[in-house]
């Protein structure tokens, strides 16, 4: 039974591409910061990003890798999704190349400067469906988006989509991250709206 | 790192409004009775949902305002006059009405007095609401964790629950306005900055528990602020609403 609020209805025009928002988002051209405390600062010097335990790269090593540039669009569990968005990064699957990744058969942490990490199923980051990105509409992606690098997952809800990335580690079984562990969803599918444990 | 907070489901819960508080000509508060309420900590917030006769639909998050120990739901919605679901909430919503939400959310940004102080709470306009849940945690259990609330609000006439940070006393309160003081005003006219935040914060030696709650360029500039003075990022948590939400 779902009540109707008599009065309200929609006051923003249908967006053209209607059937490219996911159910009960909605679009904007800002870009909304969201983030559990203060904007880390890393030195560059001193970045490494690092795959399992066997794979890391220095900042230099990273910006020399392969890079792709995807235009996607992102979906925020606070309701905003944002379309046509461009990036300029690695894709995980590169990344992974070379390692035995498919032993693990299962789950992924993303972790981060700052502490915060969130948890994937492998099969979400392979397969040419996430880049840890570095630049973000032909610029430096700025600190309070996670600068200098995060994950990019477009196709789960944002908060995937690690700011201020290290690493990603493996796991048999699914490990709760930050958000996770507070209530949101293990996988994030934005197109079932899986915000909440349960969804 | 996070608290314990069980991974239940978020259900969809139908609230009955009982009253509309008035805080400002921008801002109501509507106090709801939710059956199966499971209770809320301080800080959390909760998702409503609208559904329009044609099917429309649109949910927003909204900080809860009251305290725990008090029963429902209580949020402080601020008009924003490009808004969709706020113009609703803040002038169409009347007692008796029906809501749909789901809660409470969040486990990060959240206070309990068994967590002790001293508290830090820095507030960008209508980001006070959830800090004023803690407050009035912190009131209703008798806790003795020192507290200070650091509020920045354009003008007099938009501040929320005036007559509560009058009560709380100056010693709490630290106010600042950013564009226009109440006449005879002796306090502070500009916007957060180190010095300020100098002299309302708790030395980082105190080790201070501290929440920031604003416009996501406010909690950026307090934020590093507060670590630039030498308070652990680890003890800084944020909370943030965009440009465009919530509305």
């Amino acid at each position: 039974m779902a009540i109707i609020n008599r009065g309200f209805g929609r006051r923003r025009p249908e967006p053209a591409e209607g059937a490219r928002l996911p159910p009960g988002q909605y679009l904007t051209h800002d870009f909304p910061v969201l983030s559990a405390g203060p904007t880390p600062h890393p030195d560059l010097a001193e970045w490494t990003f690092t795959v399992g335990e066997e794979a890391r790269w220095s900042w230099e090593q990273f910006l020399a890798l392969p890079a792709e540039t995807p235009t996607v669009d992102i979906h925020c569990v606070t309701s905003w999704s944002k379309f046509e968005t461009s990036w300029k990064g690695v894709s995980v699957d590169s990344l992974f190349a070379g390692l035995e990744v498919e032993k693990y058969d299962g789950f992924a942490t993303a972790y981060c400067d700052g502490g915060y990490t969130t948890n994937l199923p492998l099969s979400d980051l392979t397969g040419g469906k996430a880049w840890v990105v570095y630049e973000y509409e032909g610029e430096p992606l700025p600190p309070a988006h996670g600068g200098p690098a995060r994950l990019l997952v477009p196709h789960l809800y944002f908060w995937k989509s690690a700011k201020w990335v290290r690493g990603i580690r493996f796991h048999e079984e699914d490990e709760p991250g930050f958000w996770e562990t507070l209530g949101y969803h293990d996988r994030g599918d934005p197109w079932r709206e899986q915000r909440y444990q349960g969804d | 790192m996070a608290a314990g907070i069980p991974r239940t489901r978020a259900e969809l819960k139908v609230a009955t409004v009982e009253r509309v508080i008035h805080e400002t000509p921008q801002a109501v508060t509507l106090e709801m009775d939710v059956p199966d309420w499971p209770g809320h900590r301080a800080g959390q917030h909760v998702e409503v949902r609208l559904t329009a006769e044609d099917g429309y639909r649109a949910q927003r998050s909204y900080s809860i305002a009251n305290p725990p120990e008090q029963a429902g739901v209580a949020i402080t919605v601020e008009r924003l006059d490009d808004g969709e679901v706020s113009p609703y909430l803040a002038e169409a919503v009347r007692a008796g009405d029906q809501l749909e939400l789901r809660g409470p959310i969040g486990g990060w940004f959240t206070w309990d007095a068994r967590d002790g102080g001293p508290l830090l709470l820095v507030a960008g306009g209508s980001g006070l609401v959830p800090l004023m849940s803690m407050l009035r945690h912190r009131r209703a259990t008798g806790s003795d964790a020192p507290a200070r609330l650091l509020l920045s609000a354009q003008r007099p006439e938009v501040v929320l629950y005036r007559d509560e940070l009058a009560e709380l006393g100056d010693d709490v309160v630290t106010l600042t306005y950013t564009r226009a003081a109440p006449p005879g005003w002796t306090g502070a006219t500009r916007r957060v900055d180190r010095a300020l935040l100098e002299q309302v914060a708790w030395a980082p030696a105190d080790e201070p528990r501290i929440y920031i709650c604003g416009p996501t360029g406010f909690v950026d500039v307090v934020a590093d602020e507060l670590v630039a003075l030498g308070h652990a990022p680890e003890r800084v948590r944020t909370e943030r609403f965009g440009a465009s939400g919530p509305s």
